[in-house]
């Protein structure tokens, strides 16, 4: 994957380092993540209430794919298991490149840290050496366009601001999967729109694999190399997109808005179903 | 003008050699577009939090509590000089400065404040060890929680000088029993606070620090001991006045040659010689020890920790 844009080289280097240690595992695997059989329950033995059905799924190394659907199709669950939050009731998942990274719809930052002290939280924890720290949450908010932000309170950043240190925070664990559960959904029009260039453009620099949540099926078109339909309740995978619309891609763009319009008529068809009995 | 820019690009890029993927068709003009309006819209969103200036907290935080003590201070005078009551049972507040003045030339006032200063620090450092190890128990073990959390709120409402016949029957008149009874009444405040600290961390939160890797005693460390601090703090500060309370309960009743003198003793002595003005005077200088801990310790470490987590935002 080529790495042509203005960021300098030092950024790229340091998203890049990671990549190597954890590589051959997941090369050798041939895949970031794959979700084999797995089905999901909840509730007491006797009213068993089944949330997702055999779900069979692999992203493919530095792959870019959006799991949608309506609510009730389980696609939080889904990624709470692919994080090791949570057990599948039934099937397998496996994740070669070590403990993947998890976006939540709120920045989920630690509010008695600053944001470069959460950053270096992750740092710590992933057993970077306290010297190299520093240097390294400054390169990730580099990354993330916050150069100077690193003694900024959580409450002294907008949504945007937050949720662009909660994506250096992931990255900062340097894993080899990052899923992101509605990551942009409570920010406004202008922002999202921003911050889905500012993701692509992140992707596209450290090879990372994202498996990304919404229900906003433009959202999902604008981001993704493929697009995943769960049905609801129980989440089954109705049906996939390949999005070949070559990138630097608009929300506007008419490619996505008639991907979208399609994807959305099928989605609507699996809502329908729910009303007919 | 940006979107024209960024539609060029994006025409440019629909050639096949832009792979699913490689953002290489992004020229740098769209680059450094993105970033201009990133920082326009971080500039437009950013919110400051400033402290008000010191003219304006005189004004607001010093002034009125001084007006309230010089109203007392005037309303206490002039009951004074109508003789409500037997100046011996009613002195002015001039005679009770008489009588803390007259202690001060003993040269004995320092000493009795600082035996219970000391007391009553000491008393809360063991406080503090108990109560924290005590929460944290009953805070994360199940069982333990079931067992005894609520027997530990319930003493929250038990004066602790409810203790003091116990301690001295089990203690006698020594210094055993002072301790005894401060413990008592500040280790279940320090732990409830833990325990309510603990409780309102938010799941979002714990979720988040299990996904970076912080589980068992890393998770403690770097997770539910600095989520719990607001709470903890709040239990520290109650502690601390139960603490205080407490010690003046057990210092009064137990008194005995053998116990060195504190502001309990002093306030005893004062109704055993019917001197009126010298109880006063123990009970100010009681109530100034309290307050005075409170404001130079407890308040700046609350504020202080309220205000980092944007808890205390005085204006955006």
């Amino acid at each position: 994957m080529t790495t042509t844009l203005t960021t300098k080289p030092t950024t790229a280097s340091a998203a890049g380092a990671g990549v190597q240690d954890a590589r051959p595992a997941m090369d050798e695997a041939g895949y970031a993540a794959r979700i084999d059989h797995v089905s999901k329950s909840f509730g007491r033995a006797d009213a068993q209430q089944l949330v997702l059905d055999d779900i069979t799924l692999d992203v493919a190394p530095g792959e870019f794919v959006t799991l949608i659907g309506a609510s009730g199709c389980g696609k939080s669950t889904l990624l709470n298991l692919v994080a090791d939050l949570d057990k599948p009731s039934a099937g397998a998942i496996d994740v070669p490149g070590g403990r993947p990274s998890l976006m939540f719809q709120e920045h989920a930052l630690f509010p008695w840290l600053t944001a470069g002290k959460n950053i270096e939280l992750a740092l710590k924890l992933r057993g970077v050496p306290k010297p190299e720290r520093r240097g390294e949450a400054e390169r990730l908010l580099e990354l993330v366009r916050l150069t100077g932000a690193h003694r900024k309170r959580v409450h002294e950043l907008s949504g945007g601001m937050r949720q662009r240190v909660a994506l250096a925070r992931a990255l900062a664990q340097d894993s080899q999967l990052l899923l992101m559960d509605e990551p942009f959904a409570a920010l406004d029009a202008i922002t999202r729109d921003v911050l889905h260039e500012e993701l692509t453009r992140i992707w596209s620099e450290t090879n990372v694999s994202v498996l990304f949540v919404t229900h906003n099926v433009r959202e999902a078109v604008r981001l993704a190399q493929r697009v995943v339909l769960l049905s609801s309740r129980p989440g089954r995978v109705a049906r996939e997109w390949a999005v070949d619309i070559p990138h630097p891609r608009r929300i506007e763009d008419s490619d996505v808005a008639n991907l979208s319009v399609e994807i959305t008529e099928e989605l609507r068809g699996e809502i329908r179903r729910h009303g007919q009995h | 003008m940006a979107s024209t820019e960024t539609k060029a690009d994006a025409s440019a890029a629909a050639s096949p050699s832009a792979g699913a993927g490689g953002n290489g068709g992004a020229g740098k003009p769209a680059a450094a577009d993105l970033a201009g309006l990133e920082a326009g819209l971080d500039a437009l969103d950013a919110r400051t939090t400033t402290r008000p200036p010191i003219g304006q907290v005189l004004r607001r935080k010093v002034v009125p509590p001084v007006i309230a003590v010089v109203l007392v201070l005037g309303l206490w005078q002039l009951a004074f000089g109508l003789e409500l009551k037997e100046p011996y049972q009613l002195p002015g507040p001039l005679m009770v400065w008489d009588a803390l003045a007259e202690e001060w030339y003993k040269g004995t006032i320092l000493s009795i404040i600082w035996q219970s200063v000391s007391r009553g620090a000491l008393g809360f450092a063991v406080a503090l060890v108990l109560g924290t190890l005590l929460g944290l128990l009953v805070a994360k073990v199940k069982t333990v929680r079931a067992a005894i959390g609520p027997i530990l709120s319930g003493l929250q409402s038990l004066p602790s000088v409810a203790w003091v016949p116990a301690a001295i029957i089990w203690f006698g008149l020594t210094d055993a029993t002072i301790y005894a009874v401060v413990l008592l009444g500040a280790v279940p405040s320090i732990a409830n606070g833990l325990v309510a600290g603990v409780d309102q961390i938010q799941p979002l939160h714990l979720r988040a620090g299990r996904v970076i890797g912080a589980t068992g005693l890393r998770g403690v460390r770097h997770v539910l001991l600095p989520g719990a601090l607001p709470g903890y703090i709040a239990g520290l500060k109650q502690g601390w006045a139960f603490s205080w309370r407490s010690l003046m309960a057990a210092e009064l009743i137990a008194t005995s040659p053998e116990l060195g003198a504190g502001l309990g003793q002093l306030l005893e002595t004062g109704r055993a010689y019917q001197d009126m003005s010298l109880v006063l005077g123990a009970i100010l200088l009681i109530l100034l020890v309290g307050i005075g801990i409170e404001l130079l310790i407890f308040a700046p470490l609350e504020r202080r920790v309220l205000r980092q987590r944007g808890l205390l935002a005085t204006a955006h």
